[in-house]
């Protein structure tokens, strides 16, 4: 068997050798490709249908927002020139002159506008970065104004995760709204793209492999700080962490976005290979159904335990999260009791406390909630979406099942497992929550809202968590200024800490992995900027 | 030896054991194959520890290496996976599951072709004709691509809760599926053979209904060569299993077979923690090894050309 997998891997390796070496043909001196391999692929190629990580890591090549981040996540101008906030309700914004789409069309404000509606629509998993939008009105051509239904200081921090994509394209494919990937639905732009950035999507086999061409047209070459070299990237999703780092080791991909912890040691070792270090705005908890009567996947019938605060505190006090830093992420985690790192407004050191670990304590905690012999139940779970994700779950899994509550980790790959917790169709789940705008209002605005009518209100709140008190202190954030809104902001982490909606496990640590020649600046978000990278 | 009444010295005098003891490599390959299918029957009362049950393991177990390197553990003779669970308990209720699988196809299998290869060989013509080109069609397909096929199409077919329940039948249908027409093939044959022997001619003279013909009179005498090829499916079966696990379709990972240990500790491979993948690794290959050995002993001992 093992002869069998390790012939099939060098079966592999000498084919991809090969690949390689027909890319290196004379007369292709010029061409400077990075292949580049993560564990999960996009699951769409539409730029508002899944705020997702994995599918920005690539959209953000192709596309551009209005508004753009620096290496350090600062804002700079993108697709607009300048934006002032002319009226406390109105934006308005300077576009770029003389850009032009992939496919030839020219970009304008038609196309803003009609971008922003597209990420108010329904299917768009967009809504918390355009929630305040009221319309945008295009003056001229290159200049549009985006009425606010309250006055949002924050609107460029959002507006700098929002691809920009046109308007006669998307309708002319029909596209015109985002693909439902709920409903599994397949549109147009799950498959093609046609933005304004720096590369072109050139092919894409889903789970394959994409390829991305170097756009000689884009704006932004002439920019100052965008000297990348880089003329062609090749995506490759390998879920085995094995095959990821033997594939780097041995000059099949030339850059790994998550290679596996376990391995850090031996890569940094390794010649002609280098590992960039850093922390991730990304923290990784668990959340809960706390909507329904009774839980779809436990065995207690006509009640959900998770609605009583005594078994959220036992499950959280059952879990040894020393133990999952040590050995799991071996060192590479900064575990939390809050909801978001020190990097985002509004963290506040003295609510980044965690419960203590006290196995004892949940066993008594859960007897005193009515279970003294524990329920079973199933935790959902992605296994190539967060750095160790599965084996986190399954460390829960074991612990859990020492207080008595049998757990089954139910983990799939994150395109079924993001499908199926967005259906709500899930009792306890694990999941990773980055937070682009560096503001504390995009984590609770997200996750912890009352899912009601208002646009990014609770849009990834899958386990329906609906406080009143917690929803008030959401709504203030929204419009507060200065040193009241980040009181309202420590009043609400308090409250998450008080009234555990999730249970926090950790930050992340996002080390990078690839050859010694390339050059990239390491960013807290997790995204690599090709734009920015210089292969020698 | 002197002749022992009773079925146990029917065995000892017979030549099938004279020939079994006179090949050292078959008895090593027979104790290898019993100590394997002990260990895995035996499971629930001799491994260590239990690890289907999480509430014994304990994160701080994790990567614990084998017993007589510097930082073992005696609880741990083999060393901790990245979960903690004791790699040999791992081992032996892996190998549980994989033998049920590799026994459960090769009957699966058996019966199957047993079956088509009669109904062919016996009633000849059309129907004949029919059966074996479906088999001759089979046969050009890889049987782990028809395995892979089945599993996927299943998968496809059922919701996943449904399909988590079933896997381990779904795994059972696709190895045994694949592997019938080698079984049909060699029993038309021998049956090709038989049917017109005279005391097959003598039983259809007196009346006796075909089907009883083909079961009492016919198929005893062609089940010798199915047991060499069951043998030696065996060890193919088992080794079907592990590859499906290994590639993450085969039995759910809740109840991980040696192929799906092997996948697991393949990632801690080169980081150094080499004993979660080799032992159920080398686990597999004693076990395959070992039933193939004595499939082609038997097949020797029980063909009268080649002794």
């Amino acid at each position: 068997m093992r002869d069998r997998a390790r012939g099939l891997a060098l079966a592999f390796a000498l084919g991809m050798a090969w690949v390689a070496g027909a890319g290196m043909a004379p007369g292709a001196a010029q061409a400077r490709s990075v292949r580049w391999a993560a564990s999960g692929d996009p699951n769409t190629m539409d730029p508002h249908s899944q705020n997702v990580g994995t599918v920005t890591m690539v959209l953000q090549q192709i596309y551009d927002p209005l508004i753009k981040r620096e290496r350090d996540l600062s804002l700079a101008p993108g697709l607009a020139t300048a934006w002032v906030q002319a009226e406390p309700g109105r934006w308005r914004f300077t576009l770029r002159d003389g850009v032009k789409f992939h496919e030839g069309e020219a970009f304008g404000a038609e196309d803003v506008a009609f971008s922003l509606q597209r990420a108010l629509q329904p299917t768009s998993n967009f809504g918390i970065y355009v929630d305040t939008i009221e319309r945008a009105v295009v003056v001229d051509p290159l200049t549009v104004d985006i009425l606010t239904k309250t006055p949002d200081p924050i609107l460029p921090n959002k507006l700098a995760s929002v691809f920009m994509m046109s308007k006669a394209w998307a309708e002319r494919n029909n596209a015109a709204r985002p693909q439902n990937t709920r409903a599994r639905e397949e549109l147009f732009t799950t498959r093609n793209t046609n933005g304004t950035g720096a590369y072109r999507l050139a092919s894409r086999e889903p789970d394959v492999r994409t390829v991305l061409a170097r756009n000689d047209a884009w704006w932004g070459w002439a920019v100052e700080g965008n000297a990348g070299n880089v003329t062609e990237i090749v995506y490759r999703p390998i879920a085995s962490d094995a095959t990821r780092v033997a594939a780097l080791l041995s000059g099949e991909v030339d850059f790994v976005l998550d290679p596996p912890l376990q391995d850090l040691g031996r890569l940094r070792a390794a010649p002609g290979v280098k590992v960039l270090e850093g922390p991730e705005v990304r923290s990784i908890f668990l959340a809960m159904d706390l909507s329904r009567d009774e839980l779809l996947y436990a065995d207690v019938k006509g009640t959900n335990p998770f609605k009583d605060i005594r078994v959220r505190r036992a499950l959280y006090q059952a879990i040894d999260i020393q133990a999952i830093h040590r050995t799991t992420m071996r060192g590479q985690s900064v575990v939390t009791g809050t909801l978001f790192p020190e990097q985002v407004n509004g963290y506040a050191k003295e609510e980044d406390v965690r419960l203590p670990f006290d196995a004892a304590r949940a066993r008594a905690l859960l007897a005193e909630a009515g279970y003294p012999q524990g329920f079973a139940v199933t935790l959902d779970c992605p296994n190539n979406r967060y750095i160790n994700d599965e084996q986190i779950c399954q460390n829960i899994a074991a612990m859990w099942s020492r207080i008595g509550v049998r757990t089954a980790v139910k983990s799939q790959p994150l395109a079924p497992f993001f499908a199926q917790v967005q259906r709500d169709d899930t009792s306890i789940y694990l999941l990773g929550w980055g937070v682009p705008t560096l503001d504390a209002l995009y984590s609770f605005q997200s996750l912890l809202a009352t899912r009601a009518g208002a646009q990014g209100d609770g849009i990834w709140n899958y386990g329906r968590y609906s406080n009143p008190a917690m929803d008030a202190l959401i709504q203030r954030m929204k419009v507060e200024t200065g040193e009241t809104r980040q009181a309202t902001i420590r009043e609400a982490l308090r409250l998450y800490r008080e009234d555990i909606p999730h249970i926090p496990l950790h930050h992340q640590m996002i080390p990078w992995a690839m050859r010694s020649n390339i050059t990239i600046p390491h960013m807290a978000n997790n995204q690599p900027y090709f734009r920015w990278a210089v292969v020698n | 030896m002197a002749a022992q009444s009773g079925p146990l010295g029917r065995m000892l005098d017979s030549d099938l054991w004279w020939s079994f003891k006179r090949s050292p490599v078959t008895v090593v390959s027979a104790v290898v194959a019993l100590i394997c299918i002990l260990g895995a029957v035996l499971a629930p009362l001799l491994a260590p520890h239990d690890p289907f049950d999480l509430a014994t393991l304990n994160l701080g177990d994790a990567f614990k290496p084998p017993a007589w390197s510097q930082d073992g553990d005696m609880a741990f003779p083999l060393g901790t996976d990245d979960q903690g669970r004791d790699v040999l308990s791992a081992i032996m209720y892996g190998a549980r599951i994989s033998l049920l699988v590799g026994v459960c196809a090769v009957v699966f299998s058996t019966i199957v072709g047993v079956a088509v290869g009669l109904v062919a060989g016996y009633v000849g013509g059309a129907v004949d004709g029919l059966l074996m080109r479906i088999a001759d069609i089979q046969l050009t397909f890889p049987s782990i691509l028809i395995a892979l096929l089945v599993d996927g199409v299943v998968r496809a077919a059922v919701p996943r809760e449904v399909h988590d329940r079933i896997a381990l039948f779904v795994v059972i249908f696709a190895i045994g599926i694949s592997a019938w027409p080698q079984f049909a093939r060699t029993v038309r044959g021998s049956t090709l053979v038989e049917r017109n022997k005279e005391y097959v001619l003598a039983a259809r003279v007196i009346g006796i209904s075909q089907i009883r013909i083909m079961l009492t009179h016919v198929l005893p005498n062609v089940l010798g060569p199915v047991l060499v090829i069951a043998t030696l499916n065996l060890g193919f079966a088992i080794l079907a299993e592990a590859t499906l696990s290994f590639l993450g379709v085969g039995v759910p990972p809740t109840e991980p077979s040696l192929g799906t240990l092997i996948r697991i500790g393949n990632d801690f491979l080169f980081s150094g923690e080499w004993w979660i993948t080799i032992f159920p690794g080398v686990a597999l290959i004693a076990m395959v090894l070992s039933v193939n050995l004595l499939g082609d002993w038997l097949r020797d001992a029980l063909n009268p050309r080649l002794r």
